[in-house]
């Protein structure tokens, strides 16, 4: 194995060796593709979030309870798990049975489970993309991974980001990191893209404006 | 399982070998009515559908190039960021493992899963598992790895090779995929449900099902990588059904097998390439599911992580001072979606893992020119150039063809090439000859059969016809009309 480490870096040295040096990286591309203004940056968010298949709410904080509760409601929701550090007022009006992580629920446990509530890290509108970084009131990947239905929570504007480029210096690489653009999906069948394969085939998003 | 029982469907024979070469493969495929037409719907339905997605970002030309001197500067000093890359990963509690060849890669990830007791693996798609031949392998040594993409199940269940890189179960329609999965799904988990019917909202439902109960149970995961972060050791996954999160976060253990040419330096460098990957490979703004992990994490997925790091040919192509740009690939597949060579044969023509343009230049580089099949693939081109266009890294392929050909050419063989190209060298520097040529071909036009004669020649008609010859030579015309 160490001969095999060896053996590769000496072969990449004698392949380059007389390779010239390569132009330095251009990052002439754009930041942004979308103006700084909250309000627009925080339409072309649900805009193409929609787009991509997933439910879009918006709501003021006062009125955050009650929708969670409706949306678990209506989707049948009767078990939901509450990740470590979730605001305990974000689920005071829902009637589902709470479930926490502790101790850990084994694969099977959770996919007992209907549902999942969340926030998340960031959100990145030109891509309608939530991005989870397992901090609080997010847990460890498999809760938002196994249930079927995840309910995601957006406070805007500080969690909104126009850009891809916007989005990664907000992240920390040290932490399990989930990009998550619409519900699941596949368009392996005539390339016909159907939504919902193994991850959450239904993902609700609540946007959070204003104090 | 006991005895010699298979754990899993068993393909369709040793990867690849013994392929007849390309122009044998593809006149088969030509003649395939069904695959032609499942070709064309699809290359044509995503080839648009990119063109939409790219066309958002004003910028397109900028971050293209930005993706190819980022690669370009990584290749340029691979050493330094794969040492710096095992140093991050070694710090975050991953293990780095490294694979001059494939047979050395497989024999690594099975020590390692027999390390762990057990006696079946998750897989998330991997271009570099399948181009090593793990699965086989690992059947021989006792161990089932289950495929776990759609498309990926699909060639699997139907012991069949796949023919795209991004659809791999491109070439099938949903009525051979219902009939696969209702003959297959119940010989190696749960069976198809009854009555399945082909709409592929149906067969996605049939496929989360029948997997689920190998993901909840699965204590090893295998994996390739899109990206590994030299600077942060992290590894990245684009996907887009969750089997790829399923695969990466449930086991206990994880596996991850990538080529050398998958580091970039910065964590910044990301910016690029999430943003050119997923709009030119399945034209959306962003894949359903991207995972991104830097060694292990207490409490939240494997408790340990495994990368190895595999060459298995990727420096010969480096030292190919025109070759080695095919290592910028990031696998998006936009240039077999716009080829009209792949378009007619299809993928399973290449013989390879890695099928259209973008396979004819890195199978030859990658294990050499010594079988038919593999020295027939630089020619597996017209040149138009699509390819090139599309490229979100800017590989200049019909460069690369047109360098490869002219090493195949001087290993010897395609002697009628050769002697076609002389010729008409010949007859290109003597213009009376040339004129008086045209003129009798002119004259005798009535005469021409559809097809060429002789051997060698013959085989370039036998799937098109030879274009008519005009009723007078094209510099007569002029002559009498521009003069």
């Amino acid at each position: 194995m160490t001969d095999s480490r060896a053996r590769v870096l000496a072969r990449i040295r004698a392949a380059v060796a007389d390779a010239p040096e390569p132009p330095a990286a251009a990052r002439d591309y754009r930041t942004s593709h979308t103006a700084e203004d909250p309000a627009a940056l925080l339409d072309l968010l649900h805009e193409n979030l929609a787009d991509y298949r997933a439910h879009v709410h918006r709501t003021a904080p006062d009125g955050l309870a009650g929708l969670i509760a409706r949306l678990l409601a209506e989707r049948g929701a009767r078990t939901v798990v509450v990740p470590p550090g979730l605001p305990a007022d974000w689920l005071a009006a829902a009637e589902a049975v709470r479930r926490t992580d502790e101790p850990r629920l084994t694969p099977y446990e959770l996919d007992g489970v209907d549902a999942v509530v969340t926030g998340c890290a960031v959100a990145v509108a030109e891509t309608g993309t939530l991005v989870l970084d397992g901090g609080p009131g997010q847990g460890r990947r498999a809760l938002t991974l196994v249930p079927d239905l995840h309910l995601c929570v957006v406070r805007a504007p500080e969690q909104v980001v126009a850009s891809v480029p916007l989005a990664l210096p907000r992240l920390d690489p040290a932490r399990p990191l989930t990009w998550i653009s619409g519900p699941s999906a596949t368009s392996d069948i005539e390339l016909d893209r159907v939504e919902g394969v193994h991850g959450p085939r239904t993902l609700e998003v609540v946007l959070v404006t204003g104090r | 399982m006991s005895g010699d029982e298979r754990t899993t469907p068993p393909g369709p024979g040793p990867a690849f070998v013994g392929m007849p070469a390309f122009p044998e493969a593809a006149r088969k495929a030509v003649g395939d009515a069904t695959l032609r037409a499942n070709l064309r719907h699809a290359t044509h339905t995503i080839r648009d559908k990119r063109a939409r997605a790219v066309a958002e970002l004003d910028d397109w030309a900028a971050l293209r190039e930005a993706g190819k001197r980022i690669k370009d500067e990584t290749l340029r000093h691979l050493d330094t960021y794969l040492l710096r890359l095992e140093e991050a990963v070694t710090a975050a509690g991953g293990t780095v493992h490294w694979a001059a060849d494939a047979a050395e890669a497989n024999r690594i990830v099975t020590e390692l899963v027999k390390a762990t007791g057990e006696s079946e693996v998750v897989k998330v798609k991997s271009m570099a598992t399948q181009e090593i031949g793990l699965n086989e392998h690992l059947e021989a040594e006792g161990i089932a790895a289950y495929e776990t993409d759609l498309a990926e199940l699909i060639v699997q269940l139907g012991r069949d090779r796949p023919s795209h890189i991004l659809v791999p179960a491109i070439h099938r329609n949903r009525g051979e995929i219902r009939d696969i999965f209702r003959e297959e799904m119940g010989s190696w988990g749960r069976p198809a449900p009854e009555g399945l019917a082909d709409s592929p909202a149906e067969l996605a439902e049939a496929a989360r099902l029948h997997l689920r109960e190998k993901f909840l149970r699965a204590k090893v995961g295998i994996s390739g990588a899109n990206f590994m972060v030299a600077e942060t050791g992290t590894l990245v996954v684009v996907e887009s059904e969750g089997n790829g999160r399923m695969c990466l976060t449930l086991p206990e253990t994880l596996i991850s097998v990538v080529g050398i040419e998958k580091v970039v330096p910065t964590w910044r460098d990301l910016e690029v390439f999430l943003q050119t990957l997923p709009r030119s490979s399945t034209a959306e703004r962003m894949n359903p599911y991207t995972s991104m992990w830097t060694g292990t994490t207490d409490d939240d997925g494997p408790r340990s992580f495994h990368l190895v790091l595999l060459d298995n040919g990727r420096t010969t192509a480096l030292a190919d001072e025109v070759g080695r740009q095919a290592l910028r690939c990031i696998r998006c597949s936009a240039c077999l979606n716009v080829c009209p060579v792949y378009e007619r044969a299809g993928g399973h023509a290449y013989g390879s893992v890695y099928p259209g343009p973008i396979g004819a230049i890195l199978i030859p580089q990658l294990r050499g020119t010594a079988s038919g099949v593999d020295a027939s693939l630089p020619y597996a081109s017209s040149l138009c150039g699509a390819c090139y266009e599309v490229c979100p890294v800017a590989i200049d392929i019909p460069e690369v063809l047109v360098h490869l050909r002219g090493k195949v050419a001087g290993q010897g063989g395609h002697r009628p090439e050769r002697a076609a190209v002389k010729a008409s060298a010949w007859v290109l520097d003597h213009p009376g000859v040339l004129a008086a040529g045209e003129r009798l071909a002119s004259r005798t036009r009535a005469l021409h059969p559809r097809r060429a004669p002789g051997p060698g020649i013959r085989r370039w008609t036998e799937s098109r016809d030879l274009p008519e010859m005009p009723a007078e030579p094209f510099r007569d015309w002029w002559r009498k009309n521009r003069t």
